[in-house]
């Protein structure tokens, strides 16, 4: 092994430090985090996990929030195809600057939308509701897609569309049945992208909401203002946030390079 | 410059190889005189780039070894045996200006910035890149990439051989014959060793005055463009080189005489052949084909007009043979007859030429 | 590509536009709206011109949290850019352990915002924490929740965990993406790794570091969750930044005027600011 290897290595120990800090806090007691410190758990014990798989005002947090990261990413990826679709392939009237328009989004702080979109959302009546966060995280992740779909499908020559029309395909019998497969892999690292933004953008997603479509965060804080102080219940929960992005990254590994690689994140 | 030893080389990229199928160079045995032109030619996957980076020190081979002058370099670095290499692709430093990227190598190995200068400016002439000296070498056209990455090879004078990995693969094709003739006036001009590895027949034979011909990682055959073209050992030599390629026929052979389809061929080596199992077959080229009043019969199938003559594609003996008719010579109609010019009619068994050593 | 001027594409367009619109315009339209507009309460409001703008722009709130926000945001972009690429170029170009350190290394960036603040709130906590714990025992005096030194170290250190694996990945897709023949060239002309470095792979990582300092700049120059969790913002001001501050006002003060200014100046600082460095990047391709 070369000594270089050494770098990616100390640094991988070091992002599983708090991670391992944290798995080990949710396996103790409340007793035995605020008695003492062990570096691993001497009264094992799965309670903390118990209660979140049994109490809804936890586990109801988990549902929401996929909840509505999936209607994002279905949205967004949806939306954002026929879109990028139209950039890749046609010059039309002002489609340099809603391009980036369109991109300028992206550099939005959430921190000013919170109060508007609060108030926009109030006023349509979607306010706490899984709809309300999935169409206010398309104000990134539309971008977003449609950045990494034109790119993937600038990729694809025109000449393929035109020999599906020379073959007799209608435009939607070419897309869906053609063209889509083609990309499959961009629409697979978009719809990634937006899983991810989602999934951890947590301001705008606690303040519209309340009890309905609660995100797991809101109910993080919950525990560790009111109920005094129960790490242990904390440190589970946060774990459990961990796994379905493990998941994620797990499948798409051979992707994450190859992904990245077409520079557009 | 170099004498260069190629000793019994096998080159497998699998750590443990067993089978032959995993060696990418099944057994190579070349010698190669200083100061020659050389091309590898052969198909893609043949093996000729792994051979090419066994030469250049970007690979170790795993049985065997590479020898310059007679000193086993077969673990030296590229750098130790003093080699150049132009790749399929121009590799530039985009940074620098053409001038910078010249005196690259030399500037590396600390050689004083004055006789840099000068090595500099010769090379840049013979390549006719003196204009450019001070652009910035990303703003050139491919080609003139190439010659900067070719002059980055000259410029050290003491260099053993240079290398060519298919290198006009992103020429423009008017610019192809330019760079190509530069090349062999190159090699005329400074006579350093230089292998070219392609699988362009026409570079091969323009440029190289031996060429090795390989296929599925061995060494078919080896010679001047001449013997390649009449003298193929391989029928796959045959049919590699030239446009169209050897015409091959099913034969038998009894005392010493060979015969398509009943019909009696002269050949060069009809007497050499033994009784032995294999399948033998006659080969020769389209150009040794004409139409004659007796011979083996055929059907005319298709004329097809290739400019100065006429590729004529015919149906008999067991197969389909090809000739080629100067323009405006008569072509019969329907059914005629073949006959085959017996100095360049030869017979293979399995492949290999018989009575030639493999 | 050659593109067909075709304006029937506006409807394969509409659906983002009409969606980023109603995300992007009509909440635009309030904050500007409250920006210029003063209100004594009972929904009366009265055209107060460039007024909260200019109380903004001279208050010393605002402009605390700005510095802080600046220095934030320059900390973080000269540790994670130099340490993403010093990462990505000791990884194995190739292997079986190259996607086992890339999910690994992945894992930090897919973790929800405030659980990232969780967790560094219970790492860092000086006598039950692993982080906390251990600098104390050197003999260090660490308490993030009341030393605004500590504080700051554990944001940036929070900050640096988190994110650097964004820079690593961009940096190692753009490095395997030259090709061999360049490091053979190199090879064959005797250039030393640190040439190598210099001449081969920075250039080629251009356009990869452009995005990736883009990218850092701006969600740095964002960043809310986690600090809130991690220090809430303190102790006291010290690690308020712009989101944090905007947001106390807005939600927490109601105070729709000045914050609804102070959003349109910091929406368009970040504007200036991407732009400006993008231009400086992409300078030498235009020529």
């Amino acid at each position: 092994m070369q000594k270089r290897y050494l770098i990616p290595i100390v640094y991988i120990i070091f992002l599983m430090l708090p991670i391992y800090w944290l798995l080990n806090m949710s396996f103790k007691t409340t007793n035995e985090i605020l008695g003492g410190f062990t570096l691993y758990p001497h009264q094992f014990t799965l309670d903390n996990y118990a209660t979140i798989f049994t109490d809804p005002s936890w586990y109801m947090g988990y549902v929401n929030s996929i909840t509505y990261v999936a209607i994002n990413t279905v949205l967004s990826v949806a939306v954002a195809l026929p879109a990028a679709y139209a950039f890749s392939r046609y010059r039309f009237l002002g489609d340099k600057h809603l391009f980036f328009w369109l991109l300028s989004n992206r550099m939005a702080p959430p921190a000013v939308f919170v109060l508007p979109f609060l108030q926009l959302y109030s006023s349509v009546g979607l306010f706490d509701t899984h709809l309300a966060v999935a169409l206010a995280h398309t104000l990134f992740n539309i971008p977003l897609a449609v950045w990494i779909l034109e790119g993937f499908m600038s990729g694809v020559p025109k000449e393929l569309d035109e020999t599906a029309y020379v073959d007799g395909y209608s435009f939607w019998g070419f897309f869906l049945k053609i063209f889509v497969p083609t990309i499959a892999a961009g629409i697979g690292v978009a719809a990634f992208f937006c899983f991810m933004f989602s999934w951890v953008e947590l301001l705008l997603a606690k303040n519209l909401t309340a009890v309905e479509a609660k995100p797991i965060a809101a109910a993080m804080t919950k525990t560790a203002s009111t109920s005094g102080y129960e790490l242990g219940l904390l440190a589970a929960a946060g774990v459990l946030t961990i796994v379905p992005g493990a998941f994620v990254i797990y499948f798409v590994r051979n992707y994450i390079a190859k992904g990245f690689a077409l520079g557009r994140v | 410059m170099a004498k260069i030893t190629l000793d019994n080389i096998r080159h497998s990229y699998y750590p443990n190889p067993q089978r032959d199928e995993d060696f990418a160079l099944k057994r190579v045995a070349l010698d190669w005189a200083d100061g020659g032109a050389y091309a590898l030619l052969g198909p893609s996957g043949c093996g000729k780039t792994t051979l090419l980076n066994l030469i250049s020190g970007l690979l170790v081979p795993s049985e065997g070894r590479i020898l310059f002058d007679g000193r086993d370099v077969s673990t030296a670095s590229p750098e130790q045996r003093n080699i150049a290499q132009v790749f399929q692709f121009p590799v530039i430093y985009d940074t620098m200006t053409v001038y910078d990227n010249l005196a690259f190598p030399l500037r590396n190995r600390g050689v004083p910035e004055a006789e840099v200068d000068k090595r500099v400016r010769e090379i840049a002439e013979m390549l006719e890149l003196t204009a450019t000296l001070r652009n910035r070498a990303s703003g050139l056209t491919a080609d003139g990439k190439q010659k900067i990455s070719l002059g980055r090879g000259l410029v050290r004078a003491d260099v053993n051989v240079i290398m060519f990995d298919e290198p006009l693969t992103v020429i423009d094709p008017h610019l192809k014959w330019q760079l190509r003739s530069k090349l062999k006036e190159l090699h005329q001009k400074i006579r350093r060793t230089m292998i070219y590895v392609t699988h362009d027949q026409t570079e091969a034979l323009t440029f190289a005055d031996q060429v090795v011909v390989m296929n599925n990682g061995e060494v078919v055959q080896t010679g001047t463009p001449v013997e390649l073209f009449e003298r193929p050992m391989h029928t796959f030599v045959g049919h590699f080189i030239g446009s169209p390629g050897m015409n091959l026929l099913p034969c038998e052979v009894k005392d010493g005489k060979a015969s398509v389809a009943g019909t009696v061929i002269q050949t060069v080596n009809a007497a050499a052949v033994k009784d032995a199992p294999g399948k033998l077959e006659i080969g020769v080229r389209p150009e040794f084909v004409s139409f004659a009043k007796t011979g083996l019969p055929v059907d005319i199938v298709k004329v097809a007009d290739a400019g100065r003559f006429r590729i004529v594609e015919t149906r008999g003996g067991g197969g389909s043979i090809k000739l080629l008719v100067k323009e405006g010579d008569a072509i019969p109609e329907g059914s005629a007859h073949l006959s085959f010019d017996p100095a360049r009619t030869q017979i293979y068994r399995d492949g290999w030429m018989v009575g030639a050593a493999p | 590509m050659n593109k067909t001027v075709n304006q029937k594409a506006w409807f394969f367009v509409l659906p983002v536009f009409l969606m980023v619109a109603f995300n992007a315009l009509i909440p635009l339209m309030t904050v500007v709206n409250y920006s210029v507009q003063e209100s004594f309460g009972n929904n009366e409001f009265f055209w107060s011109g460039v007024g909260w703008f200019e109380q903004v722009l001279r208050s010393e709130r605002f402009h605390a949290a700005l510095l802080r926000q600046i220095l934030f945001t320059s900390l973080v972009l000269l540790i994670q850019i130099p340490l993403g690429l010093v990462i990505a170029l000791a990884m194995p170009r190739s292997g079986p352990w190259v996607s086992v350190c890339l999910v690994l290394m992945a894992l930090p960036l897919l973790i929800p915002w405030n659980v990232v603040g969780a967790m560094w709130n219970i790492f860092a906590l000086p006598d039950i924490g692993l982080l906390g714990k251990m600098i104390n025992s050197l003999g260090i005096p660490y308490n993030y929740t009341r030393q605004p030194i500590s504080a700051w170290f554990t944001t940036v250190l929070m900050d640096v965990w988190h994110w650097t694996s964004l820079v690593v990945l961009l940096c190692y897709a753009g490095l395997v993406s030259i090709p061999d023949a360049y490091y053979q060239a190199a090879k064959v002309d005797g250039a030393k790794p640190w040439a190598v470095f210099r001449y081969i792979q920075l250039p080629k990582l251009k356009h990869v570091l452009t995005i990736a300092i883009l990218l850092r700049f701006m969600d740095s120059f964002m960043i809310y969750s986690e600090v809130v969790v991690l220090t809430g913002g303190g102790p006291g001001n010290s690690t308020t930044f712009l989101s944090i501050d905007l947001v106390k006002m807005a939600i927490g003060q109601f105070d729709l005027g000045p914050a609804a200014a102070m959003s349109i100046v910091y929406f368009l600082i970040i504007l200036l600011a991407s732009w400006l460095f993008f231009t400086l990047m992409m300078q030498d391709e235009g020529r």
